[in-house]
């Protein structure tokens, strides 16, 4: 079993071995010994300096961290707050509201892509990192819900009702009951949010390409041409972008594993 | 006074009746226990004194203030449920003060209230300890704890003693009743466990699904229960029926004995076969077959009686009660 998992670990793992130590690497070296690690002869912080150098690295870079940390902030809490509702409160249609918002899980929002640009230029949105949020909003909504509501369904009637015979108001009850029992949930909808966000090239590249907004994903593109790439700076670019990805992760995983062992163990 | 008054209660979930019609008045510092089988809308009654739950029709009076749309908060009720339900977040103090907090009440009201109940329940050395770190019997002191420093008006018990063990149930139940004496206020209390309504009631409410069957003090249930449910519910173990045609053949009633008042006699007009005896040191109980029926017997002291041996056993008249088809009295 361990030895298994030891396997697929390394093989996940590969890739991204390669990328980081490659970048670190000269060009010739990458391509004639592309799995050797980088020694005395073939070291070489080319890639590195290429993208520091470009100057817009920093910006594309704090673009990447505004989108992704605030459209996950409002995934989270308004999806929160939408399992909350359908969880806990009886009301009419409540079954159906809860269906419509998981049917989003299925159809994916780029079928979507025409009209959201047409709303984001009618709007005036476009080329602003506003347009993006609200997309990786509307994108990351229903799985948040349909995960979340499944965790509040377990949270104890009995608790909510203790707190409210105690005076707290329904606020009260969602913000300092309810959502510190789902953390684990909330982590775990936050780490299958955040790394498609951040790795996204597909609405950056439609809804903001503008220089000012460009975000990592997009911004790195600008070193494969059509007929040269800058294999140094592409690899040293994403060698750096996987590092917030990395931080945000450790910070959520302690959480995360709970989240996805939370039932099977009591 | 009128502690509490519920007038036409009735509920639905949906199209199903889980309430019907439910008429109960109870008397300031009352101790009332509502009993009656899983599923037969305890809980719903109680959640609808509690304001948790919106009747379908009738109202709720608490106090002689109708509340029937007013806030769980603004009842004047504490309730103690039966997972304890305790802010795993917070500690015994924290978990005790909230409402205290929400209240706005003083720095130094809470600390002598919080004192004072922890006194009572012997939680001073917990007071900074979190649930998870607490056993099931003092998770359960700290629940009442919670109800104890609001001082409420009425004090709403759902099954608070299930999750025990038989043990810690038996303490736990004496604590309650002490508690009762104590505090000398209302409470309402719910349970399926026909001992506990027995033991603690002032006065007891039999519900079978969604009615209220009877409602009187335990010896009065016990002694002249209404129906065949009643008294078929009440005592342990549980009364005997039998056709009383067995008797006399023209008789098509249904004959009640409870376990006690059946006693072995040469000359007695039930002949039976003893299937199994049960040797409690106090008591002994005798599970016997009379033809395809099963009745018991409870003798008092030690008794040793082989296993299929044949007895012959007599009740006095006096004794038993009959109930005609519909299962009432007659
Ligand atoms: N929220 C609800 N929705 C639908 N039916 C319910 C709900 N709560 C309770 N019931 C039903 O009402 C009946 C009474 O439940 P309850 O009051 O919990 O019984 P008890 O506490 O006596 O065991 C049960 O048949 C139960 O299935
Ligand atoms: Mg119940």
């Amino acid at each position: 079993m361990h030895g298994a998992l030891i396997l697929y670990t390394l093989i996940a793992l590969f890739p991204v071995f390669v990328i980081v130590i490659n970048s670190f690497k000269k060009r010739k070296s990458i391509f004639r010994e592309p799995l050797s690690l980088p020694d005395a002869g073939s070291f070489s912080l080319v890639g590195y300096e290429t993208v520091l150098k470009q100057g817009e690295f920093f910006s594309y870079f704090q673009n990447s961290m505004i989108v992704t940390v605030v459209s996950l902030f409002f995934i989270l809490l308004f999806g929160a707050m939408a399992a909350f509702a359908l969880s806990e409160y009886r009301f009419p249609g409540n079954k159906w509201m809860g269906l419509y918002l998981a049917l989003g899980i299925m159809i994916p929002i780029r079928i979507g892509t025409v009209a959201i640009l047409e709303l984001m230029v009618s709007t005036g949105l476009v080329n602003t990192l506003t347009a993006l949020i609200l997309v990786y909003i509307a994108q990351g909504l229903p799985l948040a819900v349909f995960i979340l509501s499944e965790f509040m369904h377990q949270v104890s009637d009995d608790l909510k009702n203790a707190a409210r015979v105690d005076g707290l108001s329904e606020y009260t009850i969602f913000f300092r009951i309810v959502l510190p029992l789902v953390r684990p949930a909330m982590a775990t909808v936050a780490v299958f949010n955040m790394i498609p966000i951040w790795n996204d090239l597909w609405f950056p590249l439609i809804l903001a390409p503008a220089e000012a907004t460009k975000t990592l994903t997009l911004g790195s593109q600008v070193f494969i041409g059509q007929y040269v790439t800058n294999w140094n700076a592409v690899l040293s670019a994403l060698s750096m972008a996987i590092l917030p990805v990395l931080i945000l992760y450790v910070i959520f995983s302690r959480q995360l594993i709970r989240g996805i062992t939370s039932g099977a163990v009591k | 006074m009128i502690a509490l008054s519920l007038n036409g209660v009735n509920k639905y979930f949906g199209k199903t009746q889980v309430l019907k019609d439910i008429d109960i008045s109870i008397e300031d510092g009352e101790f009332v226990v509502f009993v009656g089988p899983s599923g037969c809308g305890k809980s719903t009654l109680l959640r609808i004194i509690a304001g948790l739950e919106d009747a379908s029709s009738g109202s709720v009076s608490i106090a002689g203030q109708d509340v029937t749309y007013e806030a769980p908060s603004k009842r004047g009720i504490a309730m103690v449920f039966q997972s304890y339900a305790l802010y795993p977040h917070l500690n015994v103090k924290g978990n005790m003060s909230l409402a205290l907090k929400q209240e706005k009440q003083s720095k130094d009201v809470i600390e002598q209230r919080i004192a004072k109940a922890a006194q009572m329940l012997n939680l001073e050395s917990y007071l900074n300890r979190f649930p998870s770190e607490l056993s099931g019997g003092q998770r359960q002191r700290v629940a009442i704890g919670r109800a104890i420093v609001r001082e409420p008006t009425l004090f709403l018990f759902d099954e608070p003693l299930s999750n025990l063990d038989a043990a810690l149930r038996m303490n736990t139940r004496l604590e309650i009743a002490n508690l009762h004496k104590q505090l000398a206020t209302t409470m309402v209390y719910v349970t399926h466990d026909q001992t506990e309504a027995m033991t603690l009631a002032d006065k007891i409410v039999v519900l079978r699904d969604g009615v209220v069957e009877q409602t009187g003090t335990p010896m009065e249930l016990y002694n002249d229960p209404r129906n065949q449910f009643v008294a078929g519910f009440l005592g342990a173990p549980s009364m005997n029926f039998l056709p009383a045609s067995v008797f006399n053949a023209t008789d098509d009633r249904t004959l009640g004995v409870r376990p006690e008042d059946l006693f072995i006699d040469e000359a007695g007009p039930i002949s039976a076969q003893v299937n199994h005896v049960e040797q409690l040191g106090g008591d002994t109980n005798l599970i016997v077959r009379m033809d395809e029926r099963q009745l018991t017997l409870r003798l008092f002291g030690q008794h040793h009686i082989a296993e299929d041996s044949r007895i012959r056993l007599n009740f006095a008249n006096e004794k038993a009660y009959y109930f005609d088809a519909n299962g009432n009295r007659a």
